[in-house]
């Protein structure tokens, strides 16, 4: 698939037929003169993850926070769970559960107060609360640390305990804002397991937003990707990776570096782009790798040059977000906000 | 409601089990109490003062037989002989004595044939409080210098006969209403400001307005809470600062009770002012900054140390809108002169109106949302 169709994709929210749990249509958020969310659509199908990619300051956190009530919306609409976010904030808050990116559970209280406090606050019947604590304790596999402090556990428990506070109501509709950020690899495993369990038990609709390509492409049923306040692509991850054009990346590094190599390797056959990384060092996009390595071996043995090392790799996420944004890293465009400290003793 | 006493509940929480806010805010103002109290309302005593002794003459000796008696009974001061007045000058000067008494040549008979004789004092003012205790002593020893031996039968003097109205009040007593305001304030300065916009800050507030909670429960959630931090604060120190001062009438019922009302009406007024005061801070600086000089703007104009009426315009002006002014008229009403509920209803009346009409300016001001 070429990268035009999925921009029209973008461009109409990849909305069909199926029933829709949120459906953002033309959002826009303005602070003074900057615009952090320019006219953006897309639907959310009941029962998918679906995913918001981006670079720091694209504005993902900012359209989570216009559809959970956060924020207000500048023009536009956000439809959640039926309800509009500017008109009916209250039913949508009824109806979302709500990870944001920090952990803000209290320290000073256990695993099992946490709960309650929300579950009073969702407005949670007292005749139901205390099954509710503990079908999402169990569901997060925190039980038998109900009575623990919060300041004891570790990083991947309090996220856990996290999405166990914002599921304690039986939410529909379920927001994460990157909630595997600061995890070490085996809790992040075991938040995916766990997310994709709560989304085929209790039926959930996820939205998600990340940095993990990966968390991406193993969790989400369909994904976004925002760059600058603007949708620029969507679809499955298989539909974005194919829309990149290239099937393969061919990583090569030259033992000696010339002016000429952009040049040739951009020459060969089945190559549609090169960036240079460092010194002798290209990513080559290609339609075949295999053919491009050999034609880049011949190369470099026609020239008399020699290869420090060589590699072929299919396309991955990485490359198609760095397709659409044009690069991986970016200084953050936010307004300056005061962050506290982690407490002494505090799980990072 | 219920989500107004779950903000209430999570708040008593973490009070409760947080410690080092419990201590904190009633250390303190009990050290306040005891240090200062200990500090400023002690005598004076065991200073030296050089006599220099130039006439050596029986009223000469009248004096120094004065000053014994000082020295065994009311302590302010004992004797040192120099022969040498300019040495005795320069010790006072480099502080190695406090004062020196000069007893000049001729004094005796200046005395006998009344012909003005006088005492010489040299003193060092530059220490206020030393220095106005050594004069008030010596002035008391001239006067009983000065008074007759023999008294007429009828008094032709005026004299003016003081009726105190209440039980003698150390400066300990004298402290405790401020102490207990105090109490007060530290407790809304720490755990309805500075907590307050440290949860603003790590998130917390972020996890209450993604509920279906409403503005105003969460409003008066936070500030009923507060309220009721500020009022055990109050309660406590209003029971162990009258311990340490002792003052038994806290422990009358009618006492407790007026106490009790003041202290939730003086809670009520200083949570909504720190409310209205943070209601749109972010930063959790600006709380801790705030501190030292909201204590000086407040506590120095109320009369907590000092009467108002010595304050020049101004400071009257601020002390009218200050609310520790009436928290503090009020308890001293209430513990010092068992005034009862005629001598605190201005004061009951001005910290709840005070109270209510803070909360009613910063509730529209607090975003529902961030």
């Amino acid at each position: 698939m070429s990268a035009a169709p999925n921009l029209g994709q973008a461009i109409n929210g990849g909305c069909d037929d199926r029933p829709i749990a949120i459906e953002v249509q033309h959002i826009v958020k303005r602070y003074g003169d900057f615009e952090a969310v320019k006219d953006v659509n897309f639907c959310v199908h009941d029962g998918e993850i679906f995913g918001l990619l981006g670079p720091n300051g694209a504005g993902k956190s900012t359209l989570i926070r216009m559809m959970t009530t956060l924020i207000p919306v500048t023009a536009g609409k956000a439809i959640v769970g039926g309800h509009n976010v500017a008109k009916e904030p209250d039913e949508v808050r009824r109806m979302i559960g709500v990870i944001p990116q920090a952990l803000t559970s209290d320290q000073d209280l256990t695993v099992g107060e946490n709960l309650l406090i929300y579950a009073k606050l969702y407005g949670v019947p007292r005749g139901i609360r205390e099954k509710s604590i503990a079908d999402v304790l169990e569901a997060v596999d925190l039980t038998k640390w109900r009575d623990a402090q919060t300041k004891t556990l570790s990083g991947g428990m309090r996220r856990r305990l996290e999405i166990a506070r914002g599921l304690v109501h039986n939410p529909k509709i379920f927001f994460l804002d990157e909630p595997t950020t600061g995890l070490d690899p085996v809790s992040r495993i075991a938040v995916w397991e766990m997310l994709n369990n709560l989304k085929t038990t209790r039926h959930l609709t996820m939205l998600i937003t990340t940095h993990y390509m990966d968390e991406a492409d193993k969790l989400c049923d369909r994904i976004a990707i925002v760059d600058h306040g603007k949708l620029v692509a969507l679809g499955t991850p298989v539909e974005l990776k194919n829309s990149v054009a290239g099937a393969n990346v061919v990583e090569v590094h030259f033992d000696r570096e010339t002016e000429e190599w952009q040049g040739r390797l951009e020459a060969l056959e089945g190559v549609t782009s090169v960036q240079p990384e460092s010194s002798g060092f290209y990513r080559v996009i290609t339609k075949s790798g295999s053919k491009t390595t050999m034609q880049i071996v011949e190369l470099a043995a026609s020239l008399g040059e020699s290869l420090t090392s060589l590699s072929v790799q299919n396309t991955t996420l990485d490359d198609v977000f760095i397709h659409y944004t044009g690069r991986q890293l970016r200084d953050e465009q936010v307004k300056p906000v005061f962050t506290m400290p982690p407490r002494p003793g505090a799980q990072p | 409601m219920n989500r107004m006493y779950a903000i209430i509940e999570r708040e008593m929480r973490k009070f409760f089990r947080s410690p080092t806010l419990m201590i904190m805010s009633l250390m303190l103002p009990i050290l306040q109490l005891i240090i200062i109290g200990n500090a400023f309302g002690g005598k004076i005593v065991g200073t030296h003062v050089a006599v220099v002794d130039h006439d050596h003459g029986p009223q000469a000796l009248k004096v120094r037989e004065a000053f014994d008696a000082i020295a065994v009974n009311i302590k302010t001061f004992t004797t040192v002989d120099y022969g040498n007045e300019v040495q005795a000058r320069e010790d006072v000067r480099t502080g190695k004595i406090d004062a020196a008494v000069i007893i000049p040549e001729q004094y005796s008979r200046r005395v006998y044939t009344d012909n003005a004789p006088k005492l010489g004092f040299v003193v060092d003012n530059s220490d206020l409080f030393t220095s106005a205790s050594l004069e008030g002593e010596m002035q008391s020893l001239v006067d009983a210098l000065n008074d007759p031996t023999v008294k007429d039968r009828l008094d032709k003097a005026i004299a003016l006969e003081i009726v105190e109205l209440y039980p003698y009040v150390n400066y300990l007593k004298y402290l405790l209403p401020m102490t207990v305001a105090l109490a007060m304030y530290i407790s809304v300065m720490i755990g309805g400001g500075m907590l307050y916009i440290d949860d603003k800050a790590r998130g917390v507030h972020e996890g209450y307005l993604v509920t279906p909670i409403t503005k105003l429960e969460l409003v008066f959630g936070l500030n009923i809470a507060g309220a009721i931090k500020a009022t055990l604060s109050g309660l406590s120190i209003g029971i162990i600062g009258s311990l340490i001062a002792g003052l038994g009438v806290v422990f009358h019922p009618m006492i407790m009770l007026q106490m009790f009302c003041l202290i939730v009406a003086g809670s009520i007024a200083f949570n909504g002012m720190m409310f209205l005061l943070m209601v749109r801070v972010d930063d959790p600086l600006v709380p801790r900054a705030m501190f030292g000089v909201l204590n000086v703007l407040l506590l120095y104009p109320s009369g907590a140390m000092y009467p108002t009426v010595s304050f020049p315009k101004w400071m009257q002006a601020m002390s009218v809108i200050d609310p520790f002014t009436y928290a503090i008229h009020g308890f001293k009403s209430i513990l010092l002169k068992d005034g009862g509920w005629i001598a605190i209803r201005f004061d009951l009346a001005f910290l709840t109106i005070f109270g209510i009409a803070t909360l009613l300016i910063a509730t529209p001001l607090f975003k529902r949302t961030l």
